[in-house]
């Protein structure tokens, strides 16, 4: 596997007072008027982003608490679960389907990477990165499931069932044949890592990865 | 301990055999030139709507919130009622500095066609025999409804509805208001809902009619003719549907196995339970206030909903290009509505590219859980209402 030219991002990163660095991230991939399904969308930050840059947004969030928010903020919600409700939806229903910091908490992380692709044109993906040094030094120095400032839970009490490493997706991308359109690795301040770097550098020093992604035809 | 409280039967069927031609409400009365057309094929005229209204209707009549009742419900949403003395049905969602705030809208409900409490029914006059209509009444459905409260909101000079708002049969009608008439609903709150009646939904109502069509004081429904009353038929039916509005575990946490008024079982068919006893009180005091044929015409028309149906059994298309921002509802303990049938709506809504939010409250009250004092369900009515009043253009207060 090697880095693949022009994966970066453009040169001119947006940024908007009080977001979060991945949501900015996130938010410059989408066209402006495209419409998007963010899958697991918490209290709706990212979806309203994008709806105040012209998308038009729906969410699907698991808890309760934040489908009353995303509501309260005038954002179409529904309350459900990556899993069981994405093949509820039908094809193409979006320009873009966004997963964000999420395929590692479902069961069928495969399943729910082709339901994206299937409900919409583009995927766009966020995930830990199992793979980033300070994961590896905690499993080969203490012996132990690794926990670190962004992922703070015990093995025991963790919703995250599914780690992977940045190259694990990578080569689940190349299995189910899909087409990675960028690729962004951050550091653990939610800031991209320096372009065309090769891709073990981004596997050992990406926080978490973020992905474009779309069918290949 | 269950507070059961006498009903003076007289009086309360004289007061509610008045209401049905004579309601204490505001009444809007259609002519011949005005008729309602039913899908039954007849077109009903004349006829009358009866309703009620809270707050005021703002200057670009924009403000204007329908509030769709259920199953033995009325339009005294947020008064006393005329014949039980009781509060409005629906106090704990409407009212002032409520989700439906009547400081900030005007909240309109109107009986249904077909109901007892003064738009036209099976109890009205007939003008054609000077009697009531009983099973000469034609039988009516939720669309039929739906159109009368059109009708309604032409004559209030309301050309569109910031928000229709119900739950059950409510909800029924709040989902076909968004079918029939989308661009005259700009937000739309359904709650404990279907798109349509499933069968375990159409043979408990079966169970109920076949109740009441038993007795033999119905006379083929003719009882005003008679002064006769089918009390006993029509409290089995209420008693039956009751339990289906609530859960099993409401019911335990509600009475146990605790014993009415007695230390020791009696041996005997009495009421022994204090759930018996609630059940026979819910069944006595139904029958003073409700109408034996309404509750067959409206428990019909609930049986024959199918939005799907109605578009080719494709219930995505009944919503495709629907403008309207829509908030779905379900609760957890709900088996009468579970949120399945919530889901689906959801499913369609979404496959149809409509504005859908939905969320299933934790509760186990039941399918009544919309009529009760349950918190979660006011933060999301509020939460809807309020941003939906901000993209519509509604200022905080009337002006």
């Amino acid at each position: 596997m090697s880095v693949q030219e022009g994966f970066g991002l453009t040169a001119h990163p947006l940024r908007i007072e009080g977001a979060r660095g991945d949501h900015l991230l996130v938010a410059q991939m989408v066209e402006p008027g495209s419409r998007v399904l963010d899958v697991g969308c918490g209290e709706g930050d990212l979806l309203q982003l994008l709806e105040s840059r012209g998308v038009d947004g729906r969410g699907i969030e698991l808890s309760r608490e934040g489908v009353n928010a995303c509501v309260a903020k005038g954002l179409a919600v529904v309350q459900g679960d990556a899993d069981t409700d994405l093949v509820n939806y039908p094809d193409d229903a979006f320009d873009y389907v966004i997963l964000s910091q999420t395929l590692q908490a479902t069961r069928q992380p495969r399943v729910v990477l082709e339901n994206l692709l299937r409900i919409g044109q583009r995927a766009i993906v966020s995930f830990p990165n199992f793979g980033h040094w300070k994961m590896r030094l905690q499993l080969l120095v203490k012996g132990q499931m690794p926990r670190t400032d962004n992922l703070p839970a015990t093995w025991y009490d963790t919703p995250n069932i599914h780690f992977c490493t940045i190259k694990d997706f990578v080569q689940l991308c190349d299995e189910i044949n899909v087409k990675m359109e960028r690729a962004v690795a951050l550091d653990p301040g939610g800031r991209p890592l320096r372009l065309n770097a090769p891709w073990w550098f981004w596997n050992m020093f990406g926080e978490q990865g973020v992905f474009l992604l779309s069918r290949r035809d | 301990m269950v507070n059961v409280q006498p009903v003076k039967p007289s009086q309360t069927r004289s007061e509610r055999a008045r209401e049905a031609d004579h309601p204490t409400s505001q009444l809007a009365q259609f002519g011949a030139d005005k008729p309602l057309r039913l899908d039954c094929g007849v077109d009903l005229a004349p006829f009358q709507i009866a309703y009620q209204t809270y707050g005021r209707l703002n200057a670009d009549r924009s403000n204007a919130i329908l509030i769709c009742h259920a199953l033995t419900g009325d339009q005294h949403v947020f008064n006393t009622h005329p014949v039980t003395g009781k509060p409005g049905w629906w106090e704990t969602l409407v009212g002032p500095g409520r989700p439906v705030d009547t400081d900030r809208y005007f909240v309109i409900c109107s009986n249904v066609v077909g109901g007892c409490l003064g738009s036209t029914g099976p109890s009205s006059t007939n003008p054609a025999t000077g009697k009531p209509w009983g099973l000469d009444f034609p039988v009516i459905t939720i669309p039929d409804m739906v159109r009368a409260q059109a009708m309604l909101i032409d004559h209030l000079g309301i050309r569109k509805l910031f928000a229709v708002v119900g739950g059950s049969m409510g909800g029924m009608q709040v989902l076909q208001w968004a079918v029939a008439y989308p661009e005259r609903v700009f937000s739309a709150l359904a709650v404990a809902c279907s798109t349509r009646h499933s069968a375990q939904n159409i043979a408990f109502h079966e169970l109920g009619r076949q109740a009441v069509m038993a007795d033999p004081e119905w006379r083929g429904g003719r009882y005003f003719e008679h002064g006769t009353h089918p009390r006993r038929g029509l409290s089995v039916a209420r008693m039956a549907a009751h339990i289906t509005y609530l859960s099993s575990a409401a019911l335990h946490r509600k009475f146990g196995r605790r014993l009415q008024d007695r230390e020791m079982p009696t041996f005997s068919f009495d009421a022994d339970f204090e759930v018996e006893s609630y059940l026979r009180h819910q069944g006595s005091s139904f029958v003073e206030r409700f109408d034996a044929n309404s509750y067959l015409y409206l428990t019909r028309a609930m049986d024959y909903f199918d939005i799907a149906a109605d578009h080719d059994g494709a219930l995505a298309q009944a919503f495709r290009g629907s403008p309207t921002r829509f908030c779905v509802v379900s609760f957890t303990s709900d088996w009468l509505f579970p949120t399945s049938e919530s889901r689906n709506i959801v499913h369609a809504l979404n496959a149809s590219g409509a504005r859908v939010s939905f969320a299933e409250i934790e509760t186990d009250k039941g399918h009544d859980a919309f009529l009760l004092d349950v918190p979660e369900f006011f933060a999301i009515s509020h939460a809807f209402l309020q941003s939906a009043a901000s993209a519509h253009g509604l200022n905080s207060a009337v002006s």
